[in-house]
């Protein structure tokens, strides 16, 4: 129920804040509460019906139904599209492991205090601006074609694997700012606390500080994930053969969408679950601040 | 346990003092909030730092830690300059220890880890040998049962105990007190004072920041009034508190005295 209310959790979290604590205890099936739900239930039930209805008597719609929900080249392209995606799946599973890496040295060359370091500061903030600045795509371009172009001897010729080096590098920017929010999260104390016994500065990083930013920071880091996962369909341009591709080649040979749609309801249903289990924890660190902010 | 038996500070005069400080300056850009702070503790001293809030107590302990780099004077612990260039701060911090208002635990770490950190990645113990020497500990401050939990589970008072354990853990030379009891409800600061009073008997020489006055009377042996940066006065709690010479030492204490904190 809470999911649909505009403001549940933030109205729950006022009560606690108001009454010390202890929110009035309810009933469990309480009438307003039920009666929500239905008003939820019914207004959706509503809201969609009304939105069908118009799309199915708009004047192109059986054109629209013959190009995107085509039954027959539904069949046809589901044994060629779902089998492509594990190329996408793969090509994720690795540059995550790759960018959770990369991002986080980057992170840590960033945070590091003295003079003496600028010069890396200032090239892991080239970098990441960089990155960030210049649209994923073009980065995929210019490796995939760019590098096998110059014809140097022993450089891999694999569109894959310069499409699993372009989505590292051009991920590894925005996750190691994720990563760099979580460390200046961490109150400046604990480093102290953890200084003042002797341990080093890498020790005070490794055991103190890291553990506890990288605690806060996982629900970004999965949004980034979900991103990275539908982004992996950009490769497509350097002729990787994943699910995107895939269905372009069955909608030129049957001059019809469906594909397309085939595609999107498999990022559906490999996105939805992330997006799901992200919130949750994103619900679950926030009643634990709550319960420890007492 | 009692085999370091406080002896005072004139027993120890062959030998260098725990802490030598002289001429510490510290400013924080404009605000020069140490100027010139001179100050001796011998061996198994207590010295208890008092003064209004911004004196520079919290920065003069800060500063021994090496927590904050100082604009000038020396630093001596033992005889050895921990702030000569070229010293390993953290060999010199292993030496010193440190508890804070805050405690400044770590919370992602059971008691038993926060206290085993340091004397197994600083200090080189094997993980054995560091859980038992922490549980002894533990045991010592009545903490045996709170090994496993995590410091959000444990009352202030339990908190800060564990913070003063985990510093003792590096059997440190010299253990340093911010304020420790300023961040506690008041019913749970006896049992913080209460450590420190074993400590003392035990003979730990320990510089305590505090703004409770009757302890510092209970348990140091000498108090030093910061004022301006510099310790104005110092001497015997007895006379210190009875018979202050200076006259803001006396508009201090009558301000405390009419707060009822003495």
């Amino acid at each position: 129920m809470r999911g649909w209310g505009f403001g549940g959790p933030l109205d729950s979290g006022d009560l606690i804040l108001r009454s010390g604590g202890r929110p009035p205890v309810r009933p469990r099936f309480d009438q307003s509460a039920l009666r929500s739900t239905l008003v939820a239930l019914l207004s959706t039930v509503v809201f969609f019906a009304f939105v069908g209805f118009v799309v199915v008597n708009a004047p192109g719609w059986s054109a629209v139904q013959e190009s995107f929900f085509n039954g027959k080249v539904w069949q046809e392209s589901v044994p060629d599209v779902v089998p492509a995606f594990l190329t996408n799946v793969q090509l994720f599973c690795i540059a995550e492991v790759l960018i959770l890496i990369l991002a986080l040295a980057i992170a840590v060359l960033r945070s590091l205090p003295g003079a003496v370091l600028f010069p890396v500061r200032l090239m892991t903030t080239i970098y990441v601006d960089f990155f960030r600045a210049v649209p994923g795509v073009l980065i995929i371009y210019i490796l995939g074609f760019g590098i096998p172009g110059l014809g140097i001897a022993g450089v891999p010729t694999d569109p894959f694997f310069y499409a699993v080096v372009a989505l590292t590098l051009v991920y590894s920017a925005y996750v190691s700012e994720v990563y760099r929010a979580g460390i200046q999260s961490v109150h400046p104390s604990q480093e102290a606390a953890a200084r003042s016994l002797g341990l080093s500065q890498f020790q005070a990083l490794r055991y103190v500080v890291l553990p506890q930013a990288i605690r806060r920071v996982i629900p970004p880091l999965l949004n980034d994930f979900i991103g990275l996962q539908k982004d992996t369909v950009l490769v497509s341009y350097i002729g990787v053969v994943e699910v995107f591709r895939q269905a372009q080649i069955d909608e030129a040979a049957s001059f019809n969408f469906t594909p397309y749609v085939v595609v999107a309801l498999v990022f559906l249903v490999m996105t939805i679950p992330l997006a799901r289990f992200t919130d949750w924890l994103v619900a679950r660190d926030r009643r634990r601040f709550l319960a420890n902010a007492r | 346990m009692n085999e370091l038996v406080a002896s005072g500070p004139e027993s120890s005069t062959a030998a260098p003092p725990a802490l030598e400080i002289a001429g510490l300056w510290k400013s924080f850009g404009d605000l020069h909030v140490l100027r010139g702070v001179d100050l001796t503790v011998a061996e198994h001293e207590v010295v208890c730092l008092i003064g209004s809030s911004g004196c520079g107590k919290s920065t003069l302990l800060r500063c021994v830690n090496l927590l904050e780099p100082i604009d000038a004077g020396r630093i001596l612990v033992k005889g050895k300059e921990i702030t000569a260039s070229g010293v390993d701060v953290n060999r010199m911090r292993r030496r010193i220890g440190i508890v804070f208002q805050s405690f400044n635990l770590f919370p992602h770490m059971s008691v038993l880890h926060n206290v085993t950190l340091a004397p197994r990645k600083a200090a080189g113990k094997p993980k054995a040998r560091a859980e038992a020497d922490a549980t002894e500990l533990l045991e010592r401050f009545g903490l045996a049962d709170k090994r496993n939990e995590y410091p959000d589970r444990l009352s202030g008072g339990q908190q800060q105990r564990v913070a003063i354990v985990r510093a003792l853990a590096m059997a440190p030379d010299l253990l340093l007190l911010d304020e420790i009891t300023s961040a506690l409800d008041p019913e749970l600061v006896a049992e913080v004072l209460n450590v420190i009073r074993e400590l003392a008997r035990g003979g730990m020489t320990m510089v305590i920041a505090t703004h409770e006055m009757g302890f510092a009377r209970d348990v140091a042996n000498r108090v030093c009034f910061l004022d301006e940066g510099v310790i104005l006065e110092q001497g015997a709690p007895a006379d210190m508190f009875s018979r202050p010479r200076e006259a803001r030492t006396q508009q201090f204490l009558e301000r405390i005295i009419a707060a009822g904190r003495l």
